[in-house]
């Protein structure tokens, strides 16, 4: 399949030997001879010596070496079709009652506005993705939905977020923050347990001191709804900074909704991790969504395309356009947003 | 020869003059202990554990040794020094203890709560105080605070109930104390205060953003996880108290005597008291009487030990505490 | 607080800065509203306190130091009008202080190079940074006696003042100096130290790309770019023997005048004995003769003086180093 696509190209340098008018073989790394380092040229046959790697042999073109194939791709997949594509999404759960509602937001560090005037409204059972290229603005708005623009002294605002009808200012912070939970780019669990980092809100949020026993079933189910339990169950009391990156973003995904958050704000949750991780967190972002709303900020436009239901899209501080994942991406109304989904600027 | 010292050096040459000159090191405190136990040996041989206990007080022992010749004899190596003891483990242990405390809070006021501009001056003012010469705290107790306790807190009748064996003057525990927690608190407080700073910020908004108040957020995850470098900070300050020779001899009134609770609190605070590092600085001028040279030296060596069992404490209990760190 | 922000198109919002709604202490659990009063408490109190110290000694300071005690020699006399000012404490202080230094120099920067760049075999390493710290760690009267140990042998005698019958008196300023030294020691070491391993690495590779061996590069190319560290490091170092009251106090004879011994002059000075600024504070309270409180309160202002210069340096060095390299200088504890 590399080859085909190599071949399709010809404008393209990176070419294995087609001017020499031979079939190089990509499938195999392990050329008569034996040497399997990458370096190792496709001479003629017969041609062993890896010394030949500055092209000195007979009309020699500038030496490329073979491309080499991962273990994971050496059967070939067949391709998901489209439609399938779109079905690992969990089917859409019927969109629930609203839980945030931004009213002409604007928000200014000193004298730069950062956001301007974006009205939005929020589900529960629905993943909404803000995205746009760097600077937009998406992280401040989301950072502005449980007031920890606050902790930047020059932040101003305008404009009003209200959380089920109440204007989230006229909360008190730590009950706002309670009920509107983050999960941050850079997975940030506690220097302590697995065990205290889940039953950290826990125990703060209650006016007495709840002890273990009481805990451990809260616990265990935040890391079953997490999706993490099955991996630590053995020893919950193991530190938590020894887990892999997706384990502890996972863990922090179960800090966050342990207390039973109604909403859930993520950063960029899986820009630092790898793969896999970044799949198992997408399909809990699914599961997740019945039971809280979810708003992700992501600048991976496919990402974007697979896990949210809708879609904001914000350039240099204004919310351009809104509206369900698949017009977004597919039938854009704004000039901007299609020269974004497409790729023209990023 | 000198062509030959002239040229470059081989590396290896070059490593084996450093590594020589390093372990000069090494081979003065070798030295330093070796010294130090040599002369405190006659005075442990004679008097043996009981040295520590409780007998004749130390004054007139001391004061028979300076009497004696080159060569005493065996008994005037008699020595217990219970009442040196004492005195060292009640201020160190009380100074340390309150400032630990007031670090703790001072730094996490310094860290969290300050406003900026009070936070920029009060940061440089700690580290001045944290460099001051111990005789000029010393001065300031013998000039300031001992006269005011002396003349205006203890009462006449103070003053009477122990007439018979000690002399209330205002030099004691209470302002002995006082001037040791202010001399070592602003140690602790800087580190303190750095140990705050370092730690990732991440955390706290992580803790912020589960809902804690930033209060709360502070102690229950920055000074957390600063444990181990308020531990550290906490011994470095114990070993300075302990260590502390020239203002205890100042202000704590330079006699050997065990305050008790006999004729009630007050009494107590304001009792005269000597520690084994002012003892040295007291009798240093009879050190060239051999038995009480060696009751110095063996009061050195006690030091040392205690410095060394000090910082052993301190790895000791910070490895429990660095169990839920980042490891590698 | 409210603030007018331009928006696109002339057109202004106006916006609000500050906090929403914050959970008021009240609302918090019993233990964090006593962290919160003890935080305050204990802040307030710490300015306060620090406040009064700084306070009173500048006003006593003020109040008894003059310039012409600073250059007048002290004078065995009964009242304190005509005892005389402070020049020979001030001299000796200062002899103290090159002495200690320049024996502690060498040897911390060199242990520092050597833990730094080589450091093989790893028992050796480990105990000297051991034996080092064991040096910080000791108390510093534990210091002054292991000096006068040592200088009492009786091969020491050509380093030491000469007392009346005879015996090695083992009291000089080289005695107190060589004891100094090892009190700058760990301050130099640590920063000279610290500051090498900031050295990034490709400052080395790029040296021995061409061709110089270590110990080449070490001179010429590590060392020059930790002088800011080494200078923090001897400040530091100095800032520790000024203030070091308990060795001068066994080591000196507490003369009041510098007293050379013999006759060869700059020897002379060094065997002999004298007094520094501490002593002179310590004489001069109550605690030792008593007589000229006055005295005190002015050498003790010049000592707290020169301790703030030199933490001024600290701080000065530590900027100018961040903004010519980049690298920060650890500024250290005391």
């Amino acid at each position: 399949m590399l080859r085909g696509n190599a071949m399709a190209d010809p404008a393209d340098p990176i070419h294995l030997g087609t001017d020499r008018g031979e079939t190089p073989t990509v499938e195999h790394v392990h050329p008569a001879g034996g040497s399997a380092t990458v370096e190792h040229l496709h001479a003629a046959p017969g041609e062993t010596s890896s010394a030949q790697l500055d092209g000195s042999g007979a009309g020699a073109s500038p030496s490329v070496p073979p491309v080499r194939t991962i273990v994971l791709d050496r059967a070939p997949l067949p391709a998901t079709p489209p439609d399938e594509r779109r079905a690992v999404r969990p089917a859409a759960a019927a969109s629930g009652p609203e839980r945030l509602r931004l009213e002409d937001v604007s928000i200014a560090y000193g004298s730069k506005p950062a956001v301007k005037s974006v009205s939005l409204s929020i589900h529960q059972g629905e993943v909404l993705a803000l995205i746009g290229p760097s600077g937009c603005g998406k992280t401040t708005l989301l950072r502005t939905l449980n007031r920890l623009t606050e902790l930047t002294p020059s932040a101003a605002r305008a404009g009003t977020i209200r959380l089920d009808g109440e204007d989230i200012h006229d909360l008190p912070d730590t009950s706002l923050r309670s009920r509107v939970a983050m999960v941050f780019q850079q997975p940030n669990p506690f220097p302590m347990s697995i065990f205290d980092n889940v039953a950290f809100a826990l125990r703060e949020q209650s006016r007495r001191r709840p002890g273990r026993r009481e805990l451990q079933p809260l616990v265990i189910d935040a890391l079953r709804r997490a999706g993490l339990y099955e991996e630590v169950k053995d020893d919950l009391g193991r530190p938590a900074l020894r887990l892999s990156g997706g384990q502890q973003q996972r863990l922090c995904i179960a800090r966050a909704i342990a207390p039973r958050p109604e909403v859930l704000l993520m950063d960029e949750p899986c820009s630092a991790l790898d793969p896999i991780s970044t799949n198992t967190i997408e399909q809990l972002i699914g599961e997740l969504r019945r039971e809280l709303a979810v708003v992700v900020v992501t600048h991976n436009l496919a990402q974007a395309r697979r896990i949210a239901d809708k879609v904001a899209f914000m350039y240099l501080g204004d919310l351009v356009e809104y509206g369900d994942t698949e017009e977004v991406f597919e039938t854009p109304r704004a000039a901007r947003t299609r020269e974004y989904v497409q790729g023209a600027f990023g | 020869m000198l062509a030959r010292l002239r040229k470059p050096w081989p590396d290896s040459r070059a490593e084996r003059m450093l590594g020589a000159v390093s372990c000069l090191v090494a081979v003065i405190v070798v030295g330093m202990i070796v010294f130090v136990a040599v002369h405190a040996w006659p005075t442990f041989a004679h008097n043996g554990l009981s040295w520590l206990g409780s007998g004749e007080s130390p004054e007139s022992s001391f004061e028979k040794m300076q009497a004696t010749s080159v060569h005493p004899p065996a008994s005037a190596y008699h020595l217990r020094a219970w009442p040196l003891l004492y005195g060292t483990l009640l201020i160190t242990v009380a100074a340390v203890a309150f400032a630990f405390v007031v670090s703790v809070f001072a730094s996490i006021f310094i860290v969290e709560l300050a406003p900026e501009r009070l936070r920029k001056v009060t940061i440089p003012v700690i580290r001045l105080l944290a460099s001051v010469p111990s005789v000029v705290y010393g001065l300031l107790g013998v000039l300031v605070l001992v006269p005011f306790v002396g003349n205006h807190l203890v009462t006449a009748s103070q003053k009477a109930s122990v007439a018979n064996e000690v002399e209330l003057t205002g030099a004691g525990l209470l302002v002995t104390v006082v001037i040791l927690t202010v001399m070592i608190a602003p140690i602790m407080i800087a580190l303190t205060c750095e140990a705050l700073s370092a730690v990732p910020s991440s955390w706290r908004e992580g803790a912020i953003a589960l809902g804690l108040n930033p209060l709360r957020a502070i102690l229950a995850v920055t000074v957390r996880a600063a444990r181990p470098a308020i531990v550290a900070a906490a011994v470095l300050a114990t070993a300075r108290a302990l260590g502390e020779a020239i203002m205890i001899s100042m202000v704590s009134g330079s006699r050997s005597f065990t305050p008790n609770l006999d004729h009630g609190l007050l009494v107590f605070l304001y009792s005269p008291l000597r520690t084994f590092a002012s003892a040295i600085v007291d009798f240093r001028e009879g050190i060239s009487a051999p038995a009480l040279g060696s009751s110095l030296y063996a009061i050195a060596l006690l030091l040392l030990l205690g410095a060394f069992v000090l910082s052993i404490c301190g790895y000791l209990i910070k490895l429990p505490l660095r169990r839920y760190e980042v490891r590698g | 607080m409210s603030t007018l922000v331009p928006f696109d198109f002339d057109e202004q919002r106006v916006m609000q800065t500050g906090h929403g709604r914050r959970s008021s202490p009240l609302s918090w659990r019993w233990r964090d509203r006593v962290a919160l009063v003890l935080a305050w408490v204990a802040g307030i109190g710490l300015c306060l306190i620090a406040a009064a110290i700084v306070g009173y000694f500048a006003f006593r300071g003020v109040q008894y130091l003059r310039p012409g005690l600073i250059f007048s020699r002290p004078q065995i006399s009964a009242s304190q009008a005509g005892s005389g000012g402070f020049l020979d404490p001030l001299l000796g202080t200062l002899i103290l202080t090159l002495v200690g230094i320049m024996l502690a120099l060498p040897l911390a920067v060199t242990s520092a190079v050597w833990m730094s760049e080589y450091a093989r075999p790893r028992w050796l390493a480990r105990t000297i940074e051991s034996c080092i710290e064991i040096v910080a760690g000791t108390p510093d009267i534990v210091i002054a006696l292991f000096g006068l140990a040592v200088f009492q042998l009786s091969f020491m005698g050509p380093f030491s003042f000469e007392a009346s019958g005879g015996g090695v008196y083992g009291r000089s300023f080289l005695a107190a100096g060589a004891m100094m030294s090892l009190i700058a020691l760990p301050p130099i070491f640590a920063a000279t130290r610290d500051g090498l391993q900031a050295v990034p690495a490709h400052m080395r590779e790029a040296a021995f790309a061409l061709g110089k061996t270590r110990i080449t590069t070490i001179r010429r190319v590590l060392l020059p770019s930790v002088r800011s560290n080494m200078a923090t490091g001897v400040t530091l170092g100095v800032s520790r023997i000024i203030g070091d009251t308990a060795i001068v106090v066994l080591l000196l004879a507490s003369s009041l005048r510098l007293e050379p011994q013999g006759s060869v002059p700059g020897l002379g000075l060094l065997r002999g004995t004298g007094a520094t600024l501490t002593t002179y504070v310590f004489d001069n309270s109550p605690a030792g003769e008593g007589a000229a409180p006055q005295k005190a309160y002015a050498a003790a202002f010049l000592l707290l003086l020169f301790v703030l210069a030199l933490n001024l340096t600290v701080e000065r060095i530590g900027r100018h180093q961040e903004r010519a390299t980049g690298l920060s200088v650890a500024t250290g504890a005391v």
